[in-house]
């Protein structure tokens, strides 16, 4: 039962990651009507961020949580500006392949500094050690990732679905030239939108670089499971997306302890499976 | 929602004749190349891209459907065509047929899946598709995981051709690529290729039309995968050897750089794509990993500035279909 519960634990971490990602994949399409395949690689950013911050500026873990998915996140507006903005009105198809064109430079460029290996990356002194919980044993920096996640998934979810910025945001997603007749800058609105995407990515890769090590190719499988979770799940609901993302994390978790053989494959088949049987995705219109 | 490729051009008697003296051109170049002392290896290697990215194109060009995941048919036609020569002690054409008959197996299966979707979550589902098998096959035990299949003997075409002979097994892999490239041009230009452009560039309109639009995608779906099928299998007799490179994502991602710098929805350009970037890697070898940089660097430049590509540009600048 001990392995078991570990899983479980291992498949709510993950979830975690597949919710942070599949939620800023799903704000960014809904402004932007773009897939970022260039998500992986912000992650993957938002780790070593975090790592140049502790080994060059000596900036704590908790900094790192706030400062890196800042940082990023500017990047991430830099490149909206100065490329992705000028995709508007072209076919869908461009976007994903300039966010593909951005994935494989940035990924590039960690990989000739850094090769394929991972950098360690200690987990802060006030989140080690563990508790007994009686059942299981469990890791308190494990913990805290899967609540802080919830958390931050749940604040964007009232960011977007309850206050008067989402409203504006949600407007815009349905009609952006009526939204500006109303006075509201919606290519501003478009730019944040794509910095706070990214930055919940890059605050994805700051939790998972103490549990996986940080490399330059941590985010380039992660985010085609991501996908495949976005297409199970569907595009159109914030909430949609976050709990999609823990299932499959879950899902995964169990079939590591019952399956391993097919734990790499799991998010995959079940893809496949919601597409034989409901072709919209769970909680999907038609596309 | 504007169009992938430039429509400003008429079909007409005079561009199906540029395109078959470009065709005559081509072909002649090609067969041209083991008298010249190119290193006939470079130039298989690119033939059999150029196959493949011609059948993606047929389906992203054309259909308006852009594939991610079609390394699945190249590394799955690869290991297949390997086995059968190797294990099961094939003659080559048999070979080749095996490969062929996976891919189009594979092409009814997840054409049948992914078809279901549009526009970009077609895209994310072949990726995951080819994803799936990239596992499979890294755990399957007749892949040989890590290593590949490796030794694969090349064997006698017909009884006849030996393919050991480089210059034999270059005319043997030029006469599949430009069989593979007539019936791509055929396809193209078929009612049915009338048709799938029709859906790529207004959908609901060919429905109301009468079209179901869903059969139309799924043949050219299978129509694409088995012949990038042709391609990996082909592609066995010239690497001689089937690996785990050939299903990864990067390999479905090359095949859509090849296709957009040539030109996506040109005849031509997926050829002229792939020779320029199979010598980019040729060249930049050396140079590690600043090759993916520079292969992200052109999809970015590509799609900012560049988006016809550089056949679709000489096309456009000419007035002339290629």
């Amino acid at each position: 039962m001990q392995a078991l519960y570990a899983q479980l634990l291992v498949g709510l971490i993950n979830g975690s990651f597949y919710a942070l990602l599949s939620l800023g994949l799903a704000v960014i399409f809904g402004m932007l009507n773009i897939i970022n395949f260039a998500h992986g690689a912000v992650y993957m950013m938002g780790a070593f961020v975090a790592y140049f911050l502790l080994n060059l500026g000596g900036i704590n873990y908790w900094w790192a949580l706030l400062l890196a998915p800042i940082i990023v996140g500017i990047f991430g507006m830099i490149l909206e500006r100065t490329m992705l903005q000028w995709l508007t009105g072209l076919d869908h198809l461009y976007g994903l392949l300039l966010t593909f064109g951005i994935a494989l430079i940035v990924q590039g460029v960690f990989q000739n500094y850094f090769g394929s290996s991972g950098l360690p990356y200690a987990i802060p002194d006030q989140l080690k050690g563990g508790m007994n919980l009686g059942f299981m044993f469990l890791p308190v920096y494990r913990g805290w990732v899967v609540v802080f996640s919830l958390v931050v998934c749940l604040a964007t979810w009232f960011l977007i679905e309850k206050t008067q910025l989402g409203a504006y945001l949600r407007a815009a997603t349905e009609n952006p030239t009526l939204v500006r007749a109303f006075g509201i800058n919606v290519p501003r609105m478009i730019t944040l939108t794509y910095g706070l995407g990214v930055g919940l990515a890059a605050l994805a890769g700051v939790l998972s670089a103490p549990i996986n090590q940080v490399r330059p190719l941590m985010g380039a499988d992660l985010i085609i499971v991501v996908f495949a979770v976005v297409v199970i799940g569907g595009m159109g609901s914030i909430m949609g997306s976050i709990i999609t993302g823990f299932a499959l994390g879950v899902i995964e978790g169990l079939t590591k302890y019952f399956y391993p053989e097919a734990s790499n494959t799991v998010v995959f088949v079940l893809m496949v499976l919601v597409l034989l049987v409901k072709p919209t995705g769970l909680t999907g219109r038609a596309a | 929602m504007t169009t992938l490729t430039d429509d400003t051009l008429s079909v007409t008697p005079r561009a199906m004749r540029d395109e078959l003296i470009a065709f005559a051109v081509m072909a002649l170049l090609l067969a041209s190349v083991p008298f010249t002392g190119v290193y006939p290896f470079f130039v298989m290697q690119a033939l059999c891209f150029a196959l493949l990215a011609c059948a993606f194109n047929l389906l992203v060009g054309y259909g308006g459907l852009l594939s991610f995941g079609h390394a699945m048919f190249l590394g799955t036609a690869g290991y297949c065509s390997a086995h059968a020569l190797k294990v099961w002690a094939l003659p080559p054409e048999l070979g080749i047929l095996v490969g062929i008959a996976a891919a189009f197996v594979l092409s009814i299966i997840t054409g049948f899946i992914s078809i279901r979707r549009q526009g970009i979550y077609f895209s994310m589902i072949t990726l995951a598709l080819s994803q799936l098998l990239y596992f499979i096959y890294l755990q399957a035990p007749f892949t040989h995981g890590e290593d590949g299949i490796q030794g694969i003997p090349q064997g006698r075409m017909f009884g006849i051709f030996d393919l050991s002979k480089p210059t034999v097994l270059y005319y043997v892999v030029l006469v599949g690529f430009l069989a593979g490239f007539l019936l791509i041009f055929r396809i193209i230009n078929s009612p049915f290729g009338e048709v799938l452009k029709a859906i790529r560039e207004n959908e609901p309109r060919a429905i109301s039309l009468g079209y179901r639009t869903d059969q139309y995608k799924f043949l050219a779906f299978v129509l694409s995968g088995t012949l990038a099928g042709f391609a990996g299998a082909l592609k066995v007799f010239v690497a001689q050897n089937a690996s785990l490179t050939d299903v990864h994502w990067s390999m479905s991602g090359e095949v859509v750089l090849m296709t957009l710098v040539g030109g996506l929805g040109t005849i031509f350009g997926p050829v002229v794509g792939a020779f320029v970037i199979i010598a980019m890697q040729q060249y930049l070898a050396g140079f590690g990993q600043w090759v993916t940089v520079i292969q992200g660097s052109i999809f970015v430049v590509c799609v900012l500035t560049f988006r016809r590509g550089v056949i679709g540009e000489i096309a456009h600048y000419f007035r002339r279909s290629l």
